[in-house]
């Protein structure tokens, strides 16, 4: 939350520094006269006699004390009152939207749908988002399941993703960058490992990326390709995974059509590579326990086709 | 000592005497007792859960067990361990410390307390036969639901809330009651030790907060048991009404814990300052204005789930002015050690402890009422941070504070200042180094409720450091139960007040007699003991004219605490035990199947009725001292 | 030092009324009774809120049996208030009569209960609107049978004995619930026949 790259998120941090300002102020006032206190009072051992005299007679300096950091101690809680209503509507006023993004929260991974509207642009993808810097972008956020909560601390504040309701969360990333993100509301067994990219690069750069995005996938290459196809296709794997331009449409499950342009695996759980990518097919469970996805085990020349297959969907 | 009013007031002794004693000090004495090894148990989980959280992808503890200790963790500490122990301090002082000789309900207290036992017990059970619940001390529906949380698991966290919300709600009605009717005379409420007051308030807010998380976790049940759709959104139920009904307790839950803190710290501060409180009239409307405004600060719990903006604004406000009363009260202690001798024991190490600590929680509590920076902060390590910041500064330190200062009462002896000043400084060095990593961590990204991380995101040394932390506490908990035990064993008896204090319940013996006082005092001022010397010597200075043969005992008015009638009170009795074994049934039974709930009935009535029924025997010895009004 | 000490033996025994320890733990149970009243209404109009129609899906309960338990709660305080006044007073006979006339006409209530249960028009499970509405019917039905069981046994205690003064105020507390059983049942009411006929 430190490292601010949009001003959602910048805004947040202006109020942080504020208010630990103040609050280290009260902070160090209240020890410091507590020390003074423990300094200057006299001891002693044991049961001294009781000290009645307040009993019969005003205290009237410690009053006076009392009540000026009181007043203090109120005026600076109005100060932060006050600054917080001014951030929370500065976050609310981030001007209509130049990009929208549907992202629904299921267990353990993140469903995005660019531009749901509108036919001729939609496409979905999962757990790695990419917006354009310097333009706002409106997250529509929905849940499958369970509470979820969208969180990328660089960008902006976290929103929850309610079953039975639709939130929005507007955000602008202002500089470049790949941000990580995690849903932050416990939801189930892996509930750790459902993070998040959010990469924002240069308009011209991400309209390529969206454009490519929209493609279908590539006809395999060859003869290894179409087998991996084939195992997709007919196996467990489409009965839930979708890649547009073949037969498989499951929706229950990340859609794959451009795994291969993907930095990370299982929500930020594994970096996308040839070696992971087998690890997770083969053995999802000894990765992420409990996750939907069975275990796939086949035979060595299989395994090979699947993956020259994946490796070809960029 | 009276041979006559200990006989009459004692418990039978024995194996009998152990399933019908209702001595509020007995009682008091189990709910601590329970209580702590409650927080023992709790501790070991959070061992548990540090030990994996010590190295990024650690495999010592699979997400599922981990997820299972944090919520046994939560549960434990809040509703087995804080809110008990606060009350097991409450049924055993406020009698000694209003000059009566019981709690206005003492079966009533002891079912209170059986039922907390069972209701715990029956939780670890189902933790160790691997049915223990996974959805978090919250649960949160839909994932704690009949749909993702398929089983029994949730179910036993469900009935345990109704066990433990129970047992609280009958201690609370029995302090308000006790505090109100069963003063000594003279004892009027503006010279009421602060300690009552505080257990008061706390009590008048369980009233009212406790049904919130019965109703949620009894909807819950039902919505697993026989299929209805309270939080179920595709049959126009809501998920977030759980949030609103469990929130609405939860907030004032806290305070449940917190208030009775400030009890402690209001007790002993006098005490090792050698003068009486600076601004007891101050001190009570603060008390009260918290307990208010504790009620109006829930939704600050939800401000990430999907709610209207202008809402949020109120409850920002309100979370930050609730500092205000506290702020108040912290200056009004500083003002009574500025004027004060000060005798630096550890009783008052443990309560100094709290400026450190809660003041730091409590300004990390300022942060995140803010909606902005809670958009934040809001379900990482930055609160688990301020959680514990709060508790254990506002309630736990001064709650081992308040063990040192009444144990001589409980036990007739003194702790060792030497082990408990080791004790202090290992718990007060281990909690920063377990603790106060955990802000920094929140900021940098790091999700509550998570088994592991990955390595490459920085947070492995501050987990690292956190976990020792959690070792170093341990071993301080280890010498407390060292300084326990031999003091049991090995320390000399020790006067009646070894601290000087001015509160009545240092006029008896340590321990006291069954019967607490020789004869009820009457009471002139706020600290009698202190102000005994100033007081007209012919003036009547205790109470005469009650039974001894009869348990009797004076019913004063609530607010003057002007003799009112002479109220008989009941014997030790079985009865409160067979009952809470037939709830216990009840309550366990329809975590299986609706149908319980018809059956089980009876046997609790049955038990109920005979509980209440009028013993031939006691009747006529109450109708032989018996005064028509 | 010589204190004089006061006597205390001449006060009496027992007291009605907030005199009385059991008035205070009645009192308590009924703060704890009417929050869970109140939060469940808070509930039901939450969810109401939430929902684009209500009731879902069916028609609003029926309300005969439920006006019907409205008029037989609001007669029953009569004999209620009768008995209060008679333990009050100390009149032993005229309280046996009373705690078998109030117990006459809980046993009344609970059969009408059982009716309207069976015309609410909906089932705790085929909706959030049908488990809410059972919810804070069998809420109330539960305080209504646990206050008649109460009246029930010490309508017996008063036929078998033994009896001593406090049991006096045993019955006069009671009453008091009663009264509790009888208000909480005015709003609840109105939510449950009243709130789903308002026109949105």
């Amino acid at each position: 939350m430190l490292d601010a790259a949009g001003p959602q998120a910048a805004r947040v941090l202006d109020l942080w520094w504020l208010t630990l300002a103040i609050c280290l102020l009260v902070f160090f006032g209240v020890l410091l006269f507590c020390g003074l206190a423990l300094w200057r009072a006299p001891k002693t051992q044991g049961p001294a006699a009781p000290d009645l005299a307040s009993l019969s007679m005003a205290e009237r300096g410690p009053r006076a004390a009392v009540a000026v950091a009181v007043a203090a101690s109120t005026g600076l809680l109005f100060v932060l009152i006050i600054a917080s209503f001014v951030a929370d509507r500065a976050l609310a006023n981030m001007g209509p939207p130049d990009l929208k993004i549907e992202l629904t929260g299921h267990r353990w991974w993140w469903e995005a749908r660019y531009d749901a509207s509108d036919p001729s642009k939609t496409f979905a993808t999962a757990n790695e988002l990419h917006i354009p810097v310097g333009r706002t972008v409106l997250l529509e956020l929905k849940a499958d399941d369970v509470i979820h909560s969208f969180w990328v601390p660089n960008l902006a504040g976290k929103k929850d993703l309610i079953p039975g309701r639709t939130a929005t969360l507007s955000l602008r990333a202002d500089r470049a960058g790949t941000y990580r993100g995690q849903c932050a509301e416990f939801c189930g067994v892996q509930h750790a490992k459902m993070a998040l990219l959010v990469t924002a690069m240069p308009q011209d750069e991400y309209d390529k990326w969206a454009a490519a995005q929209r493609e279908s996938a590539p006809e395999p290459a060859d003869k290894q390709q179409a087998r991996g196809l084939e195992l997709f296709v007919n196996g467990t794997c489409a009965m839930c995974h979708a890649i547009q331009g073949t037969p498989a449409h499951g929706r229950r499950a990340p859609d794959l059509t451009h795994l291969a342009s993907r930095r990370t695996l299982a929500a930020g759980t594994l970096p996308n590579t040839r070696g992971h990518l087998a690890g997770w097919i083969l053995d999802p469970q000894g990765i992420k326990p409990g996750v939907n996805m069975p275990a796939n085990p086949m035979p060595p020349e299989d395994l090979d086709a699947l993956l020259a297959y994946l490796e070809a969907l960029k | 000592m009276n041979p006559l009013l200990e006989k009459t007031w004692s418990d039978p002794p024995g194996v009998s005497g152990f399933f019908s004693a209702i001595d509020h000090k007995t009682i008091g004495l189990r709910y601590l007792v329970t209580a702590f090894g409650f927080f023992v148990a709790a501790g070991l989980l959070a061992a548990l859960m540090r030990m994996q959280l010590s190295r990024p992808e650690n495999t010592l503890v699979g997400p599922d067990l981990y997820n299972q200790l944090f919520t046994m963790h939560g549960t434990t500490m809040m509703f087995l361990f804080a809110v008990p122990v606060m009350q097991g301090m409450a049924i055993y002082l406020l009698p000694l410390m209003l000059g009566s000789r019981s709690v206005a309900f003492p079966r009533m207290t002891a079912f209170s307390y059986w039922i907390y036992l069972f209701g715990g017990l029956m939780l670890y059970v189902a933790f160790f036969l691997n049915i223990g619940p996974d959805a978090g001390w919250f649960s949160y529906v839909p994932l704690a639901g009949p749909e993702y949380s398929p089983g029994k698991r949730v179910d036993f966290w469900a009935q345990t809330i109704t066990f433990s919300e129970l047992s609280g709600l009958l201690a609370a009605v029995t302090v308000i009651a006790t505090v109100l009717k069963l003063r000594a005379p003279g004892m009027t409420l503006a010279r009421m030790p602060l300690f009552v007051w505080a257990m008061l308030v706390t009590a008048f807010m369980i009233l009212f907060a406790m049904p919130a998380v019965m109703l949620a976790s009894t909807a819950l049940i039902l919505d697993r048991l026989v299929g209805t759709h309270f939080y179920n959104p595709a049959e126009g139920g809501d998920a977030v009404l759980w949030q609103h009904l469990f929130w609405f307790f939860g907030h004032p839950e806290v305070y449940f814990i917190f208030i009775p803190g400030l009890a402690f710290m209001s007790t002993i501060i006098p005490t090792f300052s050698r003068r009486p409180m600076f601004g007891y009239p101050a001190m009570v409307l603060a008390l009260i204005a918290t307990a208010f405004l504790a009620f109006g600060l829930w939704v600050h719990h939800m401000f990430a789930a999907h709610l209207p903006e202008l809402g949020k604004s109120f409850f920002t406000a309100a979370s930050m002015l609730i500092a205000i009363p506290t702020a108040i009260q912290i200056f009004c202690w500083i003002a009574t050690m500025w004027k004060g001798r000060l005798w630096l024991a550890t009783p008052m190490l443990f309560s100094l402890a709290f400026f450190f600590v809660l003041v730091a929680g409590g300004l990390t509590g300022i942060m995140v009422a803010s909606v902005p920076l809670d958009f934040q902060l809001h379900d990482t390590y930055f609160v688990v941070a301020h959680l514990h910041y709060v508790l254990i500064g506002g309630a736990v330190f001064p709650l081992f504070g308040a063990w040192y200062y009444w144990w001589p009462k409980f036990t007739g002896r003194m702790l060792s200042e030497r082990l408990g000043k080791w004790q202090f400084w290992l718990f007060f060095i281990g909690f920063e180094v377990a603790f106060y990593p955990m802000h920094h961590l929140g900021l940098q990204g790091m999700p509550r409720r998570v088994y592991t991380y990955p390595a490459d995101l920085g947070w492995d040394g501050l987990n690292m450091l956190s976990s020792l932390g959690a070792v170093v506490i341990a071993s301080s908990m280890l010498l407390f139960v060292a300084n326990c035990m031999l003091s049991l064993r090995r320390a000399a008896p020790c006067p009646e007040n070894p601290w000087g204090a001015g509160t009545l319940e240092w006029a008896t013996a340590s321990p006291p007699r069954a019967y607490n006082f020789d004869a009820i005092p009457i009471v002139r001022a706020r600290d009698p003991l202190w102000e005994a010397s100033r007081e007209p010597p012919s003036e009547p200075d205790h109470v005469v004219g009650l039974a001894e043969k009869v348990r009797e005992a004076l019913v004063t008015t609530a607010v003057e605490a002007m003799p009112d009638h002479r109220a008989t009170f009941p014997n030790p009795s079985v009865w409160p035990f067979i009952s809470a074994v037939a709830v216990t049934v009840l309550f366990v039974g329809s975590i299986f199947t609706p149908w319980a709930v018809v059956w089980a009935s009876l046997p609790v009535a049955i038990a109920v009725t005979l509980w209440f029924w009028p013993r031939h025997k006691e009747t006529v010895e109450h109708l032989a001292i018996e005064k028509r009004p | 030092m010589n204190h004089r000490s006061l006597d205390v033996s001449a006060l009496p025994s027992y007291r009605y009324g907030h005199h009385s320890l059991m008035w205070w733990g009645m009192m308590g149970m009924i703060a704890v009774e009417g929050m869970a009243f109140a939060l469940s209404i808070a509930a039901y109009l939450f969810l109401r809120s939430q929902s684009q129609e209500w009731p879902l899906g069916v028609p609003p309960p029926d309300l005969l049996w439920g006006t019907l338990n409205v008029g037989i709660l609001l007669a029953s305080m009569l004999p209620n208030h009768w008995t209060k006044r008679a333990a009050e007073q100390g009149h032993e006979h005229r309280m046996r009569i009373g705690l078998v006339i109030c117990a006459l006409f809980g046993f009344a209530l609970i059969a009408v209960r059982v009716l309207e249960f069976g015309t609410l028009n909906c089932r705790w499970d085929s909706n959030a609107y049908g488990s809410i509405v059972w919810l804070i019917l069998a809420l109330h039905t539960v305080h209504l049978a646990t206050d008649v069981y109460d009246t029930l046994v010490l309508a017996v205690l008063f036929f078998t004995g033994p009896l001593e003064g406090r049991r006096h105020v045993d019955v006069a507390e009671n009453a008091l619930y009663w009264y509790f059983v009888v208000y909480s049942w005015i709003p609840i009411y109105l939510v449950i026949y009243w709130v789903p006929r308002l026109p949105s």
